[in-house]
């Protein structure tokens, strides 16, 4: 099937890094996962931690994909929806730059 | 420095025994070359010499960070003048902090931003008094002020900072908030505050020379609601509401002392910028206390913390988890009490009088500034 390939938003060889200014930490005060960027707080729920923790400027969209599905053993059509409509999001929102 | 208290919550509540702050307000020093009628700062602004030194900030920023703050703001004054500034913004990356740098950007070179950058500054407000350089000279009382701005915003974004433009209206710039959206748009910014003042302090002093009609304050609005659909994905707009003429008060701080702290240049800490102004009110000090016996147990937090302390008015409302009863610094300035309902409430008794007051400001057509400055001849610098 490439149903998911013909409708993902961003290229799956592209490699995704939070652009600066923005930051993922966990918040021991509050024992959570945050994603900071100016003025604001966003809490990630713990899919989205996932995914945030591989977006380290190094693996590509597919590594990070291949490597959720390790982690995990889900099904590879879900994750990468997943990843793409959660990445895209974040694109558009000026939090993450793919590079390819 | 224009600080202003925010209308929208940063983050969603959090279920524990006591509030954890998000943020954290540093002043570094009350220095700042610029002179805005509106700062707000304190009237009297604490001079160089209480000023707390690099070790105690230093400190303060670790008990920050372990006490759950997330964001740090540096502010002032004009942060810039602390010569120990990238030592802080060193510091406080080190221990976790996002770093915020709110700046007017004037006396700062190229290299001195450079040095901020490698620091490890995440994201730098730069203040424009006016979208020309006509207004920016006139309200912040500094010739070329406009100019030397552009030339910062430009070298932060070539810098590859994030960029937020601050700007705060009143009525000698109001009808600019189209130039100011331009303006943010052609330096790169990817975010604008538009704040309307607020009226503490200096601005209470200026009120006459500041107050917009209820005519501007509504096109403005509208101006704004255009653009933040038209700007969507390009430029986020957060606006501060002027709440004069509003029907409900600002959510100020988001509640007092529940998500937020200020530690001012001399290291006072206070729920809000302008809490000051309500009289004996007991602020504890991070040279006698840390910060998080301050947030727990200074009398001053503890004062209007939740909503038990509320008059009747409130406390029977459904809306006090929502806005918190408004604001006790304008409750103290209208209604002389701090523990009042806020008058801009159309509930409050009071309301009348402050519509009336503003009306009266907005028409009286005042021109002329009472500059913010240090309070006795010499200027400190
Ligand atoms: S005088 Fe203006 S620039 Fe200086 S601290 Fe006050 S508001 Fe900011
Ligand atoms: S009565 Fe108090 S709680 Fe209710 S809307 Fe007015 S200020 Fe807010």
């Amino acid at each position: 099937m490439t149903t998911e390939a013909a409708s993902a938003r961003l290229p799956a060889a592209g490699v995704p890094r939070l652009a600066r200014g923005v930051r993922l930490r966990h918040d021991e005060a509050r024992g959570q996962w945050v994603l900071l960027a100016p003025e604001r707080v966003l809490q990630p729920d713990p899919v989205a931690v996932e995914i945030l923790k591989r977006v380290d400027g190094e693996r590509s969209i597919d590594a990070i994909i291949d490597d959720l599905i390790l982690a995990f053993s889900v099904e590879r059509g879900r994750v990468a929806a997943d990843v793409d409509a959660f990445l895209a999001g974040l694109v558009e929102k000026g939090m993450v730059e793919v590079a390819s | 420095m224009n600080v202003v208290p925010r209308s929208e919550p940063i983050a969603a509540p959090v279920a524990v025994p006591l509030p954890v702050p998000y943020g954290m307000l540093a002043e570094l020093t009350h220095r700042c070359p610029l002179m805005c009628p509106y700062c707000s700062n304190p009237v009297e602004l604490d001079r160089r010499n209480a000023e707390l030194d690099t070790e105690s900030w230093l400190r303060v920023f670790g008990e920050a960070a372990r006490l759950g703050v997330l964001q740090v703001h540096l502010s002032g004054g004009e942060p810039t003048a602390r010569r120990d500034l990238e030592e802080m913004i060193r510091h406080c990356v080190k221990v976790g902090l996002y770093t915020n740098l709110i700046t007017a950007g004037v006396g700062v070179t190229p290299e001195r931003l450079q040095a901020i950058s490698e620091a490890g500054v995440d994201h730098i407000q730069l203040s424009f008094q006016g979208a020309t350089a006509e207004v920016t000279d006139h309200v912040s009382n500094f010739r070329g002020a406009h100019e030397r701005k552009l030339a910062v915003a430009r070298e932060v974004r070539r810098l590859g900072i994030p960029l937020t433009i601050n700007s705060v209206v009143h009525r000698a710039n109001i009808h600019q908030i189209p130039d100011f959206l331009e303006l943010a748009l052609s330096l790169g910014a990817k975010r604008i505050e538009i704040a309307h003042a607020q009226y503490y302090g200096w601005a209470l002093r200026n009120r006459g020379a500041l107050m917009p009609t209820r005519e501007q304050v509504f096109e403005a609005l509208d101006v704004v609601e255009e653009a933040r659909e038209r700007l969507k994905g390009v430029l986020t707009i957060d606006a501060v509401v002027p709440d004069y003429y509003a029907k409900y008060p600002k959510a100020c701080m988001n509640g007092w002392g529940r998500q937020s702290l200020n530690v001012t240049p001399s290291g006072k800490v206070l729920p809000c910028h302008a809490a000051e102004t309500i009289p004996n009110l007991d602020f504890w000090n991070v040279r006698e206390h840390s910060l998080a016996e301050i947030w727990q147990a200074s009398p001053a937090f503890n004062a209007f913390r939740g909503t038990d302390w509320m008059p009747e008015l409130c406390r029977s409302c459904e809306r006090k988890e929502k806005d918190w009863g408004g604001c006790r610094c304008q409750a103290m300035a209208i209604a002389g009490d701090a523990a009042a309902t806020d008058p801009a409430c159309h509930k409050s008794p009071l309301h009348g009088h402050l519509l009336a007051l503003a009306e009266a400001d907005a028409a009286a057509g005042v021109t002329d500034y009472d500059y913010r400055r240090f309070t006795t001849p010499d200027r400190a610098q």
